[in-house]
């Protein structure tokens, strides 16, 4: 079933050296993300403090019943992730592929309901520049809100896509017994990522949907 | 190069440099590419200076002037010094210094250099086809909407090598925290490794900054609409925050390796352990941190609020501490040192000379009402001159120079590297010393013409340029020439300290045949014991 | 670290925790609380970040070097926003 456990790569002394310094790596690659997506969040924080009410009046043409269930997915999501990595570290190969079906699923969900608010975003008129029109005060401030949603959603769906290739590349290796207990940093780390693009939706939600009071 | 014991350089194929993982490799092929990006930087700063001659400033046509000092500065930021020290010295000492085989991701690594050229072949193409003329500060609403030409193509071979800086900064913190040869404490390393690692945390946090506001003026320019366009309510300003943020820091990733190899060549050519070794360390880390907090002192005459100006003004003014804390270590390191004057140790003396100086304009331009008159002017690129070319510019050659026999086996002429130097610090000065006269008397910068009453101060530069550009020139002869009769070097030429001096020159694939154990203090010379290094040999 | 094996309870009950909260998170914004909307809708996303950091990433099972690298991004954004914000906030 399963190969014997795989030794570290030649430039570590020990495999527990190799573990170690994968999770840094990919913590401080994480660190990198919060840092980019950030960027945007400075721009989005001048946006809200300047025009309180235009991105208010904005937020309130998003629709909670995309976003809400989003977020929902999102989090089965990492609760599904959670327990692959868990399988993988027990050494439950079929638990393992079948949980990370599961978050990949859940991931595809997300990805079409995002495709569906696009869509009706487009039908509203709410896509700057190209297809915006904007009743009330406010039209310029209230399109520089949805430049912020469309880069923000849209940077967030490129990574949750990544995200999806990731796992499934993952999903076949532990199809092949090559993710074993001894040998589960790959689900780990993946798993790390998987779970930041999940909290980075987790702030974007209120800050986007729910800003001031429905 | 070599036909002796297997070492790193044995194998010549193309492919087994290609494909490499081996981090001394990668090094190298870091260096080759820097200086190819180093010419055509050097290049276009010679039509400028040729421009300049006259006050007319007519040798180029205007936009062609700006694409020139555009290129010039997109090249050596991005595409030199930043990668300078620590891809290349970085990447080929640090894994010998920590008694390593290897850095953490050696495939992440050869990803990182890809990556690195890619960018800058992006970069070139939009020169080739036309060039960008907004400098390479990019800032908005020009960059945005009324730039002509290659923006986002130029932008985008930015973006992509800035991955591969992340890369960098990534794998050393990775392999600094975990891979050190055991009894190899954090307050046994090297100072290199602690300037390398405070380098690498800004390449980690600031370089993501860059590429989301780069990315942020593509998205404008493709879209149409964007975040900085005031026409929406959008602010300009907000550009120079974001980009600022990264780029302070950024001069910081341009200085701090510099430091490190100071740190290395002065203890090792005055027989003395570094005076305050915990201080030199720590300074570096202050250096990074504060640095993060300073960035609003490039903005003082941008409408950026008069209270958050001052507040950067005080922290300006407080980073200057930890450098000047290095500089007074390295002096006190030299007193009652035994003192060689080896190339790489003028070249650290001129480091000290020159940095000093850069820094000490710096300051002038942190106080705001000093800024008022000096922003923009000449006295601006004097002072960043004087510290990425007096500073971290002789800090490379001289540490080329220092771990030149590691890297190849051979020794360079050593009289040949002495008058480098020499030449080297005469045509900076005379190049850069008169900006700081032409910025105080209100010389603008970025134009190609000025009153005829400065045209002197022009013509001392311009004749300092090609002085400088031999300096540059002898050591690509004569380093080229010792690959081949250069005597051939031992393992530790200089009498240094440190792992990589413990094993042969040039080192085999795996750096190390048994895995070392530290059990003293760094720097161990001692200047009344030791004899001196022996007399390299003359070329 | 990567040797401790959370128990099938324990993400179980952060899984519910994370959907009492986003529940929390809409129930909140349909209330109007003036200036406490935002801070509160805040709060909650940092508690959801936090349990998913700690339990799910592993980090409350983790050594302390990773606590520092976790936070250590979260810190400098707030450097930038800090400072950004004290120019807008003083113009």
């Amino acid at each position: 079933m399963p190969e014997p456990a795989i030794a570290h790569a030649h430039q570590f002394e020990s495999a527990e050296q190799q573990r170690d310094a994968d999770t840094l790596g990919m913590w401080t690659f994480l660190a990198t993300e919060v840092l980019f997506f950030g960027g945007l969040i400075m721009c989005y924080t001048f946006g809200r403090f300047s025009y309180p009410q235009a991105f208010e009046a904005a937020s309130h043409h998003l629709y909670v019943g995309y976003g809400g269930p989003n977020t929902a997915i999102l989090l089965c999501s990492s609760f599904t992730m959670a327990l692959a990595v868990r399988s993988a570290q027990l050494g439950r190969r079929k638990a393992l592929v079948g949980f990370l079906i599961a978050t990949i699923l859940f991931g595809l969900g997300f990805l079409v309901v995002k495709g569906f608010e696009y869509h009706t975003d487009y039908v509203e008129q709410l896509v700057p520049r190209w297809r915006f029109h904007w009743e009330g005060a406010d039209a310029g401030h209230a399109e520089l809100f949805f430049w912020l949603y469309f880069v923000l959603t849209g940077l967030h769906a490129i990574h949750v896509t990544i995200g999806v290739g990731l796992l499934t590349v993952v999903a076949i290796l532990g199809w092949r017994g090559r993710i074993t207990a001894e040998n589960h940093m790959t689900a780990e780390i993946t798993g790390l990522y998987w779970h930041f693009v999940d909290i980075v939706w987790v702030f974007l939600f209120p800050l986007l949907y729910l800003i001031g009071h429905r | 190069m070599n036909n002796e014991p297997e070492n790193y350089l044995s194998e010549h194929s193309v492919r087994s440099w290609l494909l490499t993982t081996d981090h001394k490799r990668i090094g190298i092929l870091y260096l080759l590419s820097i200086l190819v990006y180093f010419a055509v930087a050097a290049v276009a700063a010679a039509l400028m200076r040729l421009t300049l001659l006259n006050p007319t400033g007519d040798l180029v046509l205007p936009e062609t002037y700006n694409k020139l000092f555009t290129l010039h500065g997109v090249l050596m930021v991005w595409f030199f010094l930043i990668p300078s020290i620590p891809a290349v010295l970085g990447n080929f000492v640090i894994p010998m210094m920590i008694g390593a085989r290897d850095v953490a991701f050696p495939k992440l690594n050869l990803l990182s250099w890809y990556l690195f050229n890619i960018g800058g072949l992006c970069v070139l193409y939009a020169v080739v086809v036309g060039g960008v003329d907004t400098g390479w500060t990019f800032y908005t609403p020009y960059s945005t909407t009324y730039a002509n030409g290659h923006v986002v193509t130029m932008i985008m071979g930015v973006f992509i090598a800035g991955f591969g800086s992340i890369l960098t900064g990534l794998n050393f913190i990775v392999t600094i925290h975990k891979m050190r040869a055991p009894g190899l404490t954090w307050f046994r390393l090297p100072l290199f490794i602690w300037s390398l690692y405070s380098t690498s945390l800004i390449l980690v946090l600031a370089t993501p900054v860059l590429a989301i506001t780069l990315l942020a003026i593509a998205v404008e320019r493709l879209w149409g609409v964007g975040i900085f366009d005031p026409n929406l309510g959008g602010d300009p300003v907000l550009f120079q925050h974001m980009f600022w943020f990264y780029s302070h820091p950024a001069v910081y990733i341009m200085i701090l390796p510099g430091m490190g190899v100071i740190s290395e060549v002065i203890p090792c050519f005055s027989r003395k352990r570094i005076f305050g070794y915990h201080f030199v360390a720590f300074s570096s880390i202050a250096i990074a941190v504060v640095g993060f907090s300073v960035w609003g002192h490039h903005m003082f005459v941008s409408s950026q609020s008069v209270y958050a100006a001052m507040v950067f003004s005080v922290l300006s003014f407080i980073v200057a501490v930890p450098s000047a804390i290095k500089v007074f270590n390295w002096t006190a390191t030299l007193y009652k040192g035994s003192i060689s004057y080896d190339t790489p140790m003028l070249y650290a003396f001129g480091f000290i000379g020159l940095f000093t100086i850069g820094g000490l304009t710096g300051l002038f331009l942190a106080s705001i009402a000093v800024d008022v008159h000096l922003h923009d002017t000449y006295f601006v690129v004097a002072h960043f001159h004087y510290i990425m070319v007096g500073g971290m510019v002789l800090s490379f050659m001289g540490g080329l120079h220092y771990w030149w026999p590691k890297i190849t086996g051979r020794m360079y002429p050593e009289i040949m590297g002495r008058i480098a130097a020499l030449v080297t610090f005469i045509g900076f000065n005379l190049t850069f010393f008169p900006q700081f006269l032409l910025g105080y008397l209100g010389q603008p910068r970025r134009y190609h013409a000025y009153p005829p009453e400065f045209q002197v101060f022009h013509v001392l530069s311009t004749a300092g340029a090609s002085i400088l550009g031999i300096g540059y020139l002898m050591p690509l002869l004569y380093f080229v020439w010792s690959l081949k009769y250069g005597q051939r070097a031992p393992a530790n030429p200089w009498k240094a300290t440190g792992l990589e001096w413990q094993t042969p020159s040039p080192p085999p694939s795996e750096n190390f045949h048994e895995t070392p154990i530290v059990t003293e203090e760094p720097y161990d010379y001692h200047p009344e014991a030791d004899e001196l290094p022996p007399e390299p040999q003359h070329a | 670290m990567s040797h401790t094996i959370v128990p099938l309870k324990t993400y179980a009950t952060i899984f519910v925790l994370l959907m009492v909260l986003l529940g929390l998170t809409v129930g909140v914004a349909y209330l109007d609380l003036g200036a406490l909307n935002l801070a509160a809708a805040m709060a909650i996303a940092v508690a959801k970040a936090i349990l998913i950091i700690l339990f799910f990433m592993h980090i409350r099972y983790g050594r302390k070097l990773t606590w520092v690298f976790a936070g250590a991004g979260f810190f400098w954004l707030a450097i930038l926003l800090v400072l950004a914000m004290t120019d807008y906030a003083t113009r």
